[in-house]
């Protein structure tokens, strides 16, 4: 049971980081992180790295959907905005890594900003479909605008490279990206702290009211669009140093469905939900392949039923979240947490 | 000047299917506000369930046509009552992605149950392709869409003058003068969507009928959404409206533009015009402008 805690000045009750406890318990964490890679192998390190670039578009999307309440169906076209971004000024204009991933962010906002002007006169299921159709005619160019994007066979890209050494291990592509991804995170959470946080949240609430405060609705919404798109990017560009190649398959209208699964479940506007829930939806899918790869072998014809398996249990994990614990593994996170907080005595 | 007349008459034909898979949306919508993300799997589980009567079962086709009915009316009847009854007064999103969650269940059952292998129907119609004047149309687009017509008459004749579809309506106007008026609001939930569900499986039989069947035939279903966005999402004269237009766009645009960027001007045409037309009209051509108040 935790005593002694409470709080004497605003700024105190304000604090990301509330008690002492919770700084104990954050600095175990990064120590974690940190010494995760010396312990396992390369294939969880992938993992990994798939995982933080997967937080850092969650957290992202959670920003525009989650805070500013804008649905968006065309997240990973900007995902993939800001992967052919990095993937063309590497390979065309040989620019390095570090320019790369600032000027993809700032593309795919470039972009997000573009696809949310309709938001002025747009709200609801309309902006939507907006979205939808952003995603629908992003796809298309990916495809189709072959001499820039190199259409189908997409486009191979060179190991990153920083301060002269080169990142092309995963082990070496952890100490970038999760520390980006803790950056991202950290910003998301102060974003929503300050003015322009604050407005997305009214405007989710009820965006009457918001503009009735003084709050520019147009103006504001386009900030989330902007700042959503870049992480986005970021996060795309980030992508494309892990897997070293970009194709229009993998930024299809499933993968902007995957974004949103995953901060339904996580917990909707909630920075700590979208990472649990960009764990969650990494991992799962993959535990589920190597359990199903157990059966392998063992019978064709039960393979071909148990593989669609896994598109029926992202379904259902979806419509369980949201009929059961609509506010996601966040919500679950904070009733265990303040059950131990109270912990040996319940009342 | 052939070519554009053979593109828009089969493109009328085509708007005419797209009408009535947009209907089995817009009656869902229209009753219980609730987006259905999953209208091209409910479609695509209709065309199977009739190869199931048909092929595998050897039924004839009048008789699976009406088992195909009840069916997809006792699955919308089941998806209503299962899951989205707990859903009523979420936000948009959660509803929104129910649907989508839906969809991703429905696409893997089917995969489970009939595999991914690509199925057609027997012929069911005479072979021989219709000519109009100098214009020849295949046969099963145009049964197809003689079907859908009279699927969507019925439909709409229905909704203005049977007794339910008078309360359907009532309850899209107004839930708490329905409901005070004697009308079970509830069970007309449900009957939006098991009509709704009918609406999109009679679209999926015809589509089947005339392309085949996959899992991934639902993903036509995406194109139902320019189709009702165009219309206005509440409104049934808008969804014949813009079936017919994202049919005509479609296969205009695909039949001039495709040989000049390699393909798939079909499928993206409907969502730019549909991004066009919502910057000059954000509520769609028919649709009701909300008029909010504090």
């Amino acid at each position: 049971m935790r005593m002694g805690d409470f709080k004497q000045t605003y700024a105190a009750d304000e604090a990301v980081f509330r008690s002492g406890t919770v700084r104990f318990w954050l600095v175990v964490l990064f120590l974690a992180i940190a010494a995760f890679p010396f312990m396992v192998g390369p294939y969880l390190l992938y993992m990994a790295n798939l995982t933080g670039v997967a937080i850092i578009a969650a957290v992202g999307l959670n920003i525009l959907t989650g805070a500013a309440g804008q649905i968006s169906l065309g997240h990973a076209a900007f995902v993939g905005i800001g992967a052919y971004t990095s993937a063309i000024l590497t390979t065309k204009l040989g620019l390095p890594f570090l320019l790369c991933l600032p000027l993809s962010g700032l593309s795919a906002a470039f972009f997000g900003v573009i696809v949310g002007a309709p938001s002025m006169r747009m709200k609801g299921l309309y902006l939507c479909i907006a979205t939808l159709a952003a995603q629908v005619i992003f796809d298309f160019i990916f495809v189709h605008w072959t001499s820039v994007t190199g259409g189908i066979r997409g486009i191979n890209v060179p190991s990153a490279e920083l301060f002269g050494y080169k990142l092309d291990t995963e082990f070496k592509l952890y100490f970038v990206t999760i520390p980006i991804m803790i950056a991202a995170v950290t910003a998301a959470r102060n974003l929503f702290r300050t003015r322009v946080g604050r407005a997305f949240i009214a405007i989710r609430d009820r965006d009457i009211s918001a503009e009735l405060m003084g709050i520019n609705l147009f103006q504001y919404k386009l900030y989330a669009f902007a700042a959503s798109s870049f992480y986005a990017g970021v996060a795309g560009c980030l992508q494309v140093y892990l897997l070293r190649i970009v194709t229009p398959e993998h930024f299809p209208l499933h993968e902007s469905i995957r974004y949103l699964a995953m901060i339904i479940v996580g917990g909707l506007g909630s920075v700590l939900g979208s990472i649990f829930g960009a764990i969650f939806m990494t991992m799962v899918p993959e535990a589920l392949q190597s359990g199903l790869a157990l059966f392998q072998g063992l019978d064709d014809k039960l393979m071909s039923y148990l593989f669609p398996l896994q598109t029926v249990v992202f379904g259902l994990l979806i419509v369980v979240f949201l009929v059961f614990e609509p506010h996601g593994l966040a919500e679950m996170w904070r009733r265990v947490k303040n059950y131990f907080r109270l912990w040996p005595f319940e009342h | 000047m052939d070519i554009l007349l053979q593109l828009i008459v089969s493109g009328i034909a085509v708007g005419g299917v797209y009408a009535l898979i947009a209907l089995g949306f817009v009656l869902i919508y229209k009753a219980t506000s609730i987006i259905n993300f999953a209208t091209g799997e409910f479609m695509m589980i209709g065309a199977y369930f009739f190869y199931t009567f048909m092929v595998m079962t050897g039924l004839p086709p009048i008789p699976s046509f009406l088992l195909v009915m009840l069916c997809s009316a006792l699955l919308g009847l089941f998806v209503e009552r299962a899951i989205l009854r707990h859903m009523l007064g979420q936000p948009t999103i959660s509803i929104v992605m129910v649907t989508i969650g839906l969809s991703s269940i429905l696409m893997g059952l089917a995969e489970m149950i009939w595999s991914t292998d690509f199925k057609s129907f027997p012929a069911l119609f005479p072979r021989a392709p219709i000519i109009i004047g100098d214009i020849i149309v295949r046969s099963n687009l145009f049964w197809g869409f003689v079907v859908a017509m009279i699927a969507v008459i019925v439909f709409a004749l229905l909704f203005k003058y049977a007794k339910v579809g008078v309360a359907m309506r009532a309850t899209a106007g107004d839930q708490m003068a329905a409901f005070s008026m004697g009308i079970n609001v509830r069970s007309m939930f449900t009957v939006a969507w098991a009509m709704g569900a009918i609406a999109a499986a009679l679209g999926g039989v015809i589509i089947g009928n005339i392309g085949g069947i996959q899992p991934t035939l639902g993903n036509i279903g995406l194109k139902i959404f320019p189709v009702v966005i165009l219309g206005g999402l509440d409104s049934i004269a808008g969804a014949v409206v813009g079936g017919f237009i994202v049919g005509l766009v479609e296969n205009i645009a695909g039949g001039y533009l495709d040989p000049y960027v390699g393909g798939g001007v079909k499928d993206l045409a409907p969502f730019v015009v549909l991004v066009l037309i919502l910057f000059v009209k954000p509520y769609g051509l028919f649709g009701k402008q909300d008029i909010e108040r504090l």
